[in-house]
């Protein structure tokens, strides 16, 4: 266990910088001077001058790269040009939003998804079985911030239960706070869960034909027991390490879905910074959110060798 | 022997085929010029004239929706296409090439699954300028790094049968051997992959179009038609049902497609 934690923080490393270094060149893709590019052609030369030095445009390449990594080591991620102010402090104010979002959809999915899983797995062949792969079928085939623009028509312009949009900030409250949060989590939940619902469940069927389910049948426990005492358990790693994959493309799904219901996050500070062509901003949360992608990738494949001893190679 | 076909594969196959001969009939009719404006007919409910109603220009949604269907397969096509002229000759010669290619595919992977398919587009378009290029190079990328890892999964599979064994034993070079022996063996399975990245495509054009990173108007995008409608919800909610309609059966047709196609040339993965 312990050499395959070494190794698997190793490849960690190994990506985290190759993600960087992957950044940092596509970049360098910029026709012609950036500082330009950011600042337009109206802007005075003094202040063209001075962001070139920010960016350190005068250096080479290399060294360049060096100043930028080692800046965000220290958790310096530039200063922003249209914001005037470190990039860190901003992607940190965003992440009050984002990670929450993140976490409260990751949380309507497994609740959606587990026990429409359960109930495949208990009515296999029958008509729960068919309305479970329906809904997988159809889940996989919407886009998330389609169905977010569905749930605004139907919860905020039919039933005008709740506001279409925007974020009354932590300071309200946390039930205020919370509650602009459900709909975007249920619209990034949704697509998830149908994933997730399917394999829940033939993980479930493949935990069933084990033996030990077998043995807890034969000793006379009706078959919701088996399947929620015995089989259950054993058959969440498998889910554990979907959920784990699931972490790029909930990522990518916030950056979008925050960007329907104007959630000021990072995926909409992101897309704000496209616009604004800010580069310091775009190439800053980049390289956080592809880091955190990263990070949750070994943190599945680290939980998943300690609920399982078998698969042991990195 | 003949196998059934499954029906997920026959349904599949006809709502695709269905999506790409609209794409192919708005060559050559619309109801309307996808593009032509008429402020005097904007925000009409669906009707007569205009079977699914009007967008906030006047332009016929129906119109939209159909050379939509052209601009959206033509992206995920070239992204699906551009993904497997990179990724299936690397997963090939990473499974030929044996501990090292697997390494080598092995950490590509690690590292492009990182980058979710709307971070490349966005980081693209803030250096090159939006574009549908730039989608079609986003969506590429991580097409190519799933498709080596799943040619080079299969590909490996396939040198340990007997037959590629007795190529080898009968003096065929590795690549000879690839060409003549792996690569038909494995077509089936790249191909049921290459089906359901084109699903996956065509979900992720859909977003980057939305936020405006796909391609650029006047040329219509599903996703931006969405983007449009989103303003005008209170006043004409149904624009912003049917183009997400059509992402979203375009989508179920290939993955039931890709799905039957599994269940058919490998019935043991049921």
């Amino acid at each position: 266990m312990l050499a395959f934690l070494a190794r698997r923080l190793l490849t960690l490393a190994l990506t985290a910088w190759l993600a960087t270094l992957l950044i940092f060149a596509l970049l360098q893709l910029v026709p012609g001077d950036p500082a330009l590019l950011m600042l337009g052609t109206a802007a005075r030369p003094d202040t063209l001058a001075a962001l070139r030095a920010q960016m350190g445009l005068d250096e080479p390449l290399p060294l360049r790269y060096l100043g930028w990594l080692g800046g965000l080591l220290r958790g310096d991620l530039g200063t922003s040009v249209t914001y005037a102010r470190p990039v860190a402090g901003l992607v940190a104010e965003r992440m009050a939003v984002t990670l929450p979002l993140a976490a409260l959809a990751l949380l309507l999915s497994t609740a959606l998804a587990v026990p429409l899983g359960l109930l495949a797995a208990a009515r296999h062949r029958r008509a729960g079985d068919w309305a479970v792969a329906g809904f997988g079928r159809l889940g996989i085939s919407v886009p998330s911030f389609w169905v977010g623009i569905l749930l605004i028509l139907l919860f905020s312009v039919k039933l005008g239960w709740f506001r279409a949009g925007g974020f009354p900030g932590w300071g309200a409250g946390a039930g205020p706070a919370l509650m602009a949060l459900l709909l975007p989590a249920a619209a990034l939940a949704i697509p998830e869960a149908a994933i997730l619902a399917r394999v829940t469940r033939s993980a479930l069927l493949d935990a069933l034909r084990e033996d030990y389910a077998r043995t807890a049948r034969a000793k006379g426990l009706s078959g919701a027991a088996v399947l929620l005492r015995h089989v259950l358990p054993n058959a969440l790693a498998p889910v554990v390490t979907v959920l784990g994959l699931q972490a790029a493309f909930l990522v990518g799904g916030a950056v979008v879905v925050e960007n329907v219901f104007t959630l000021p996050g990072l995926g909409r500070l992101l897309y704000q910074a496209v616009g604004q062509r800010d580069l310091i901003v775009v190439q800053g949360i980049v390289v956080i959110l592809v880091i955190l992608v990263v990070l949750a990738n070994a943190a599945v494949d680290i939980a998943y060798a300690a609920l399982d001893p078998r698969p042991k190679v990195a | 022997m003949r196998r059934r076909m499954p029906k997920s594969l026959l349904v599949g196959a006809a709502i695709t085929l269905a999506v790409v001969a609209a794409a192919l009939l708005s060559w050559a009719w619309t109801p309307y010029p996808a593009e032509q404006v008429r402020i005097i007919a904007r925000l009409r409910p669906p009707g007569p004239q205009h079977w699914l109603g009007t967008d906030h220009f006047g332009r016929d949604t129906l119109s939209m929706i159909l050379v939509g269907a052209r601009n959206s397969l033509a992206v995920a096509a070239s992204a699906v296409l551009l993904g497997a002229a990179a990724g299936v000759p690397l997963g090939l010669a990473a499974a030929a090439w044996g501990r090292w290619g697997d390494e080598l595919v092995a950490r590509l992977g690690d590292l492009l699954f990182a980058f979710p398919a709307v971070l490349t587009a966005m980081l693209l378009t803030a250096v090159l300028g939006p574009g549908g290029t730039n989608a079609v190079l986003a969506l590429a990328v991580f097409n190519a790094a799933v498709l080596a890892r799943v040619t080079r999964g299969a590909a490996q599979q396939a040198w340990r049968r007997e037959f590629v064994r007795a190529a080898l034993a009968l003096g065929r070079g590795p690549l000879s051997a690839t060409l003549a022996h792996v690569l038909p063996n494995i077509a089936g399975t790249v191909i049921v992959q290459a089906t359901i990245l084109f699903a996956v495509a065509i979900l992720n054009e859909a977003a980057l179009s939305y936020l405006g990173l796909g391609i650029q108007p006047p040329s219509p995008s599903w996703g931006r038609m969405l983007g449009d409608a989103q303003t005008f919800l209170f006043t004409a909610p149904l624009q912003a049902v049917f183009p997400g309609a059509a992402i979203a059966l375009t989508v179920l047709g290939l993955n039931l497609l890709g799905d039957g196609l599994r269940d058919w040339l490998d019935p043991r993965e049921r």
